[in-house]
């Protein structure tokens, strides 16, 4: 989940990083008595999660409380990337002699944070690192030992940055990488860490990501931020489909069978198991296959749970069959899952035998559930065939009924 | 009594469903509600529970053998009509 740049800065202020003194308005007027506050030239940026807002004029200067008030009116207004603005951040503008970037990212590979470094600052770190890679310094660091100083001298230093410099950044990018660890982020970014002309150092942007999973653990500090619990903040709404999957999945607390992404394609996708749905949600695309969803079934869903989702996927307009496909299961049971896409045809009045296009689920109660399957008349696979094969097959029956329909 | 759902049906001999004792431990070890306690009003007053298997739960059966451990022998059948109408053992 992500933050709004005005919660991200809180995040940071409170971990005792030095930011600016900025100001959070959700009218012309606050903005008006912010910049009056701060008494000289401000900064006026919209408070949206869409990327881009330099571009779009969500980004604006004021030299006087009411330029700032006029310019909030104006952004307050203003839709970038599909959304409108939560509000508008009020900053200082301030005189910065450098721009650094420090952040703690995830690095999914290791499974392990790693904290970046680099004295170039104010553009995205991936350019940096592509043109100028000696000017970056990256170091990963333990979930569990404490967290020393050592490894912030070390990622800093490792981008060349030395002497009191360094000396002054090291507690910055320790406590970030502290917040990071104690709010299970995924992203704890500063950029710019502007340096001053006294040399001191000031946090003058801050982009922040929580694991979705940890919202329940972190609700104290959403609390804190005013993050309403049932914000979902996903790059775009959810559609009334991608809703009904949620309520399908918090229906019955066993087992996973949601988390259900819309697209327009043609074959209905019940899929899931350990990376199993992305997978094969690619594979399906390479085999020129056109998936209508994606979803993760796992963990052992209830008969009526699996069935809920399958009938979703069934129903929706477009979808001429469905895929029932998993990586080999040890905790969700292959019967159970048979019986509820089974059960989901039946009372849509489909006949199993058509709308399923394939079944490729292994492992647990596999012999039961293979039993299931015959009787309904099923084409199914066994741990002998690929994920890979098995949404090739489905591809192909769906493109060989079509087919034979235009003969 | 005997509920047939679409996979699974489950029957209990008359006897059995009668065993109050045998109608509240069968509640209480299936895992997934198939057996629940019904005050009989109407036959005894309030007084008397009596089993009831609960046709929208048959088919959630895990086949975990836990009602068949807990009744006499032959008492609770569960049946799995996908194959052949095949008795839980
Ligand atoms: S086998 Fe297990 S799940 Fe099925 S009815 Fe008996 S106790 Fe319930």
């Amino acid at each position: 989940m992500r933050f709004f740049e005005y919660e991200a800065r809180e995040i940071v202020r409170r971990a005792g990083i030095p930011v600016t003194d900025f100001g959070f308005a959700k009218t012309p007027a606050e903005a008006r008595e912010i910049a009056q506050r701060i008494g000289g030239p401000v900064v006026i940026k919209s408070q949206v999660l869409s990327g881009g807002r330099m571009k779009a004029g969500g980004v604006r200067f004021a030299d006087s409380p009411e330029e700032a008030e006029a310019h909030a009116q104006a952004i307050l207004a203003l839709e970038i990337g599909g959304h409108m603005p939560r509000g508008v951040l009020v900053d200082p503008k301030a005189e910065v002699e450098q721009e650094y970037y420090a952040g703690v990212v995830w690095d999914g590979t290791r499974k392990l944070p790693v904290m970046i470094f680099s004295p170039v600052g104010g553009i995205d770190i991936e350019q940096v690192a592509a043109e100028q890679p000696e000017q970056v310094g990256r170091r990963h660091i333990s979930t569990i030992l404490p967290l020393s100083d050592f490894a912030a001298k070390e990622t800093i230093a490792r981008a060349g940055v030395s002497g009191g410099e360094l000396t002054k950044i090291v507690p910055i990018l320790r406590r970030l990488a502290e917040l990071f660890l104690r709010y299970d982020m995924t992203l704890a970014e500063i950029n710019p860490l502007g340096r001053l002309p006294d040399g001191s150092f000031v946090a003058l942007d801050a982009h922040m990501e929580i694991e979705n999973e940890a919202r329940g653990r972190q609700r104290e500090l959403l609390l804190e931020l005013g993050v309403d619990p049932t914000e979902t903040r996903q790059a775009r709404e959810a559609t009334p489909f991608e809703i009904a999957g949620e309520e399908v999945d918090s229906s019955d607390h066993r087992g996973v069978a949601g988390n259900v992404t819309e697209f327009d394609g043609n074959l209905g996708l019940v899929i899931g198991a350990g990376g199993g749905s992305l997978t094969l949600f690619d594979a399906v695309r390479a085999h020129g296959g056109r998936p209508a969803n994606y979803c993760e079934i796992g963990g052992n869903p209830s008969v009526r749970k699996a069935a809920g989702l399958a009938k979703l996927v069934l129903s929706k307009p477009g979808v001429e069959r469905i895929a029932v496909m998993m990586s080999i299961v040890s905790n969700t049971r292959v019967d159970i899952v048979a019986r509820g896409v089974i059960k989901a045809c039946l009372e849509l009045g489909y006949d199993p035998a058509e709308k399923i296009a394939f079944f490729r689920i292994p492992g647990a109660w596999e012999e039961e559930g293979f039993k299931i399957l015959q009787k309904y008349g099923i084409d199914y696979a066994d741990r002998s065939v690929s994920l890979n094969e098995a949404a090739r097959r489905a591809v192909e029956k769906i493109q060989g009924a079509n087919e034979e329909a235009v003969r | 009594m005997r509920v047939d759902g679409t996979f699974i049906a489950v029957e209990v001999s008359e006897q059995a469903a009668a065993d109050q004792e045998l109608a509240r431990r069968l509640a209480e070890v299936c895992p997934v509600d198939i057996f629940r306690l019904r005050t009989a009003a109407a036959e005894s007053g309030g007084s008397a529970d009596a089993l009831e298997i609960v046709a929208e739960n048959v088919d959630e059966c895990v086949l975990c053998r836990l009602c068949l451990d807990t009744a006499p022998a032959g008492a609770v059948k569960v049946i799995k009509l996908y194959d052949n109408e095949a008795l839980l053992a």
